[in-house]
């Protein structure tokens, strides 16, 4: 195990991991951030998804050493000055959420999508969301979210 | 505010027990020593039998009466409203406190629950089987009620004026005519209200209701979105541990050989032994993983069946059951010798699993011989008295606290993980959290039954059914009867001694009954040449079910385009816990047989609605579950392995596999609030099954449904 330097939503840190260590357990279990959730450690379900460098990984098979001296944004980053994300009022407007433990993966993947495509069609968000699992099956809501945060964000 | 046992729950409760614990300890050899000199053995023999009795019916658990067991308001005025369910998705949290607060006329953010705790809320049997909305709601109702009337009393008494004479609305008590006013936290002082509550006071009427019967959005929603809110897998204590369980090679294994020596090595890693169970604990996940790792273990395997033998093995073994009978009306066999047609066929489900998206977790610390335990369970005192049993301690020493919990579907109904980090925490003398993977999910957790179900029919030529007659074997009984007009009639179940460690599923039997049953109605009603929807409106007499197959009819525009061979209609409906539905589906089948479900239309009535938007959601939510059953999932088993245990070969429903869903939600103001998590699930398969034959003419007859 060595301190290994990490910047998350911001902040940097110094965490004392093992270069393989999956980037998931460092974030939830050493950083305390447990907004990224573990799912199925195998990059299936996208229930850990975060942003590294602005775009999405599946943290569970990141390793940590490959988010050296990189950005990593998880859903604890995405609220400003006590702000929602657009993304995170849309969920909430629509009900996107049963359960809620795919929600913060579901709105980083998300964030994404609307980082390279600013107004997607219902397929382009079917496509881009499709290895993340809902498993109460909330998908028609999620997409709607989606959507609804486009929206705003090009009125905005 | 009875509380003599429910034949509906009791028959629930059969069907949720979990056959066979995962682990059974000896504790150290003190511990065994003690357990073998008799006394101690007959008490931990009793206290599992009361285990299972209190999980069965309420049992010796008298349901408190007195309000302050249920409703607690505080000086400034919140309410605590204490309930032994607890919320996996379900938003109860939000329908509950919606009710409360209609009934006891307080705002909705005055409402907060205090769910799961086995020290602050009476007693309850579990979350399953849609008790929640008619049991607990009518319950928590009465109690507000109450409350409000004591209020109105209190302030009466303050005042020297009539109860009569005085309002309650928007947390205060007031007298109109003089427009004085005090809030209930006023009033109460935060004291406890002692009123025992022996008769149902009167409920507002649902056509009055102002909050509840509202889409008021889920109460702490913005904790999702923010990831703020703290599932049991999130959860850490000072000088927590992480727990990590040696699984063995297979089912019904036992521990051969363990060679420890090189995992002793690692430093501030704890190893426990105890009987077949093998686990660590260390400081971080890393740690307690490369432990694992480094254990060279042995197991033996005892020869099991696989998959492929499975339905065989299930009808070989069938037995009789004593708690079910055959129910017999009239004459079956004399009614299909007279019948102008008839029909038999066999019908069968996999094995299933939930695959909760958080897999089980549970947080354990000791403080001497109490145990305080945080998991997501549906039965926190089921899992309380587990844990009692498996530590020899009593039940009074074990708190359980079910933070809400990232789903379950009837799949969480056990403490493993409970056990299993309460006996690290034991042995490292540090709280530990387990949590599983989901490797260990797909294999150790438990599965929905399959089972083949077998069905003989016989009809005359106007579409009259005159014979029906239906065996399941070992799926289970829920929704096995026939809700049609049928004069003679045997329907049986058959318990098998399973081949899997098998459970509560969402729905649980009444997917695989409604899967039989509305795909033999289809059957039939191509055998007659009479429409699917008209066939079955001339065999029904209930009228809730007419209109829950009348309403999606006029929805989906039902019969106005024919089925094509690249294009299927189909129906299906029934009832299930005070639920009524009814679903069509539109199905496009792709050049090499592939199906795609296009569109689902379904007509949900449960009674009154509390939360049109929760229930919306939650009937979304089931069909986009049901696809799953319906078209994908199978659990592949082999020689006691799971041959699947990975969401990369065990398929759920995605993104991709949405269909259009479209719902019409029938609200019966009429009648009492029924459940709704888990009927709208039962109409998905069969209306699937019924599209596909319409499109292709092959009648698939196995869940999942594979065509070609």
């Amino acid at each position: 195990m060595e301190a290994i330097a990490v910047t998350v939503n911001g902040k940097q840190h110094r965490v004392t991991a093992a270069q393989d260590e999956p980037l998931l357990w460092v974030l939830h279990d050493k950083l305390q951030l447990t907004g990224t959730k573990y799912g199925c450690g195998e990059g299936q379900c996208g229930a850990c998804t975060v942003l590294l460098d602005g775009k999405p990984v599946r943290s569970c098979l990141t390793r940590f050493s490959a988010a050296a001296g990189k950005h990593v944004i998880t859903i604890e980053g995405l609220e400003q000055n006590g702000v929602l994300h657009p993304l995170q009022q849309a969920f909430l407007r629509e009900e996107a959420f049963q359960c809620g433990y795919c929600t913060s993966g579901m709105i980083l993947a998300a964030t994404a999508l609307l980082g390279s495509n600013r107004n997607p069609t219902d397929d382009e968000i079917v496509r881009a969301m499709n290895g993340n699992v809902c498993r109460c099956g909330t998908y028609p809501r999620i997409v709607a979210a989606v959507r609804r945060a486009a929206q705003s964000t090009q009125k905005g | 505010m009875s509380s003599t046992p429910d034949p509906a729950l009791a028959l629930e409760t059969r069907q949720h027990e979990v056959d066979g614990d995962l682990h059974w300890f000896e504790l150290g050899r003190r511990d065994f020593l003690k357990l073998f000199s008799g006394g101690l053995l007959i008490c931990a023999c009793a206290a599992k039998a009361v285990a299972q009795e209190s999980g069965r019916t309420h049992g010796s658990h008298e349901l408190p009466k007195d309000v302050a067991a249920w409703l607690h308001i505080t000086e400034d005025g919140n309410v605590t409203v204490f309930t032994g369910k607890v919320e996996v998705g379900q938003n109860i949290r939000t329908s509950l406190a919606q009710q409360v607060a209609e009934e006891l006329r307080a705002p909705l953010e005055s409402i907060s629950l205090t769910m799961g705790d086995t020290d602050l809320v009476p007693w309850d049997a579990g979350t399953f089987g849609s008790r929640t909305t008619p049991t607990m709601g009518p319950r928590l109702r009465a109690m507000a009620v109450a409350a409000r009337q004591m209020l109105i009393n209190l302030a009466a008494q303050d005042w020297h004026v009539e109860p009569s004479e005085l309002v309650a609305a928007e947390g205060k008590i007031t007298y109109p005519k003089t427009n004085q006013s005090l809030g209930y936290g006023e009033l109460t002082h935060g004291q406890k209200l002692v009123k025992v509550i022996e008769d149902d006071p009167p409920f507002t009427p649902v056509t009055r209701w102002k909050t509840a019967g509202t889409p008021v959005p889920k109460v702490d929603g913005s904790a999702f979105v923010t990831g703020k809110h703290q599932y049991t897998s999130d959860m850490s204590r000072p000088g927590m541990l992480y727990g990590k369980i040696l699984r063995p090679a297979g089912f019904k294994a036992s521990l051969a050989s363990l060679d420890d020596q090189a995992a002793k090595q690692l430093p501030n890693v704890t190893l426990v032994r105890d009987s077949d169970f093998v686990g660590v604990a260390a400081p971080d996940l890393w740690s307690a993983e490369q432990a694992l790792t480094a254990l060279k273990v042995q197991w033996k395997v005892p020869p099991q069946i696989s998959d492929r033998e499975l339905f065989g093995y299930l009808k070989a073994n069938a037995g009789k059951s004593d708690q079910e009978p055959p129910k017999v009306t009239g004459s079956v066999e004399k009614a299909v010798a007279t019948a102008e047609f008839k029909l038999s066929q066999s019908y069968t489900v996999a094995y299933i699993q939930h695959a909760p998206l958080e897999p089980r977790a549970a947080l354990a610390e000791w403080q001497g011989d109490n145990l305080t335990v945080w998991t997501g369970t549906q039965r926190p005192f089921a899992v309380r008295d587990e844990l009692a049993a498996a530590f020899r301690i009593p039940s009074q020493n074990v708190r359980v606290l079910v933070p809400d919990t990232g789903s379950a579907y009837g799949g969480k109904h056990t403490g493993d993980a409970a056990i299993e980090a309460a006996r690290l925490a034991k042995s490292a003398g540090k709280p530990v959290r387990v949590t599983w993977t989901r490797e260990e999910e797909f294999t150790w957790a438990y599965f929905r039954p399959a089972g083949v179900i077998d069905i003989k029919s016989g009809a005359l030529r106007d579409g009259t059914i005159t014979a029906w007659e239906c065996h399941n074997y070992n799926s289970g009984p829920a929704a096995i009867d026939v809700p049609y007009n049928i004069a003679n009639r045997l329907i049986e179940f058959h318990p098998v001694d399973p081949p899997l460690r098998q459970g509560s599923y969402r729905g649980l039997a009444a997917t695989a009954n409604h899967f039989a049953r509305e795909s033999h109605m289809d059957e039939l009603s191509h055998a007659a040449g009479i429409d699917p929807l008209q066939f079955r409106l001339k065999n029904i007499s209930d009228d809730r079910l007419r209109a829950v197959f009348e309403a999606v009819a006029e929805k989906a525009a039902w019969g106005k385009q024919k089925s094509t061979p690249g294009r299927g209609f189909g129906l299906a409906g029934g009832f299930e816990k005070g639920g009524y539905i009814a679903t069509i589906a539109e199905v496009e089948i792709g050049p090499a047989k592939t199906v795609r479900i296009r569109r689902i239309v379904e007509a949900f009535e449960c009674g009154a609605v509390v939360n049109p938007n929760g229930l919306r959601n939650q009937i979304e939510g089931a069909i986009m579950m049901g696809v799953g059953g319906a078209l994908f999932e199978v659990v592949r088993f082999d020689n006691g392995r799971m041959q699947n245990p990975h969401f990369s070969e065990y398929r759920v429903p995605r993104f991709k596999d949405m269909p259009q869903i479209e719902v019409v939600m029938v609200d019966r103001k009429d009648l009492p609030s029924a459940g709704a998590g888990e009927t709208p699930i039962v109409g998905v398969a069969p209306a699937v099954a019924n599209a596909i034959f319409a499109a292709t003419g092959d009648r698939l007859r196995a869940m999942p449904l594979k065509p070609g």
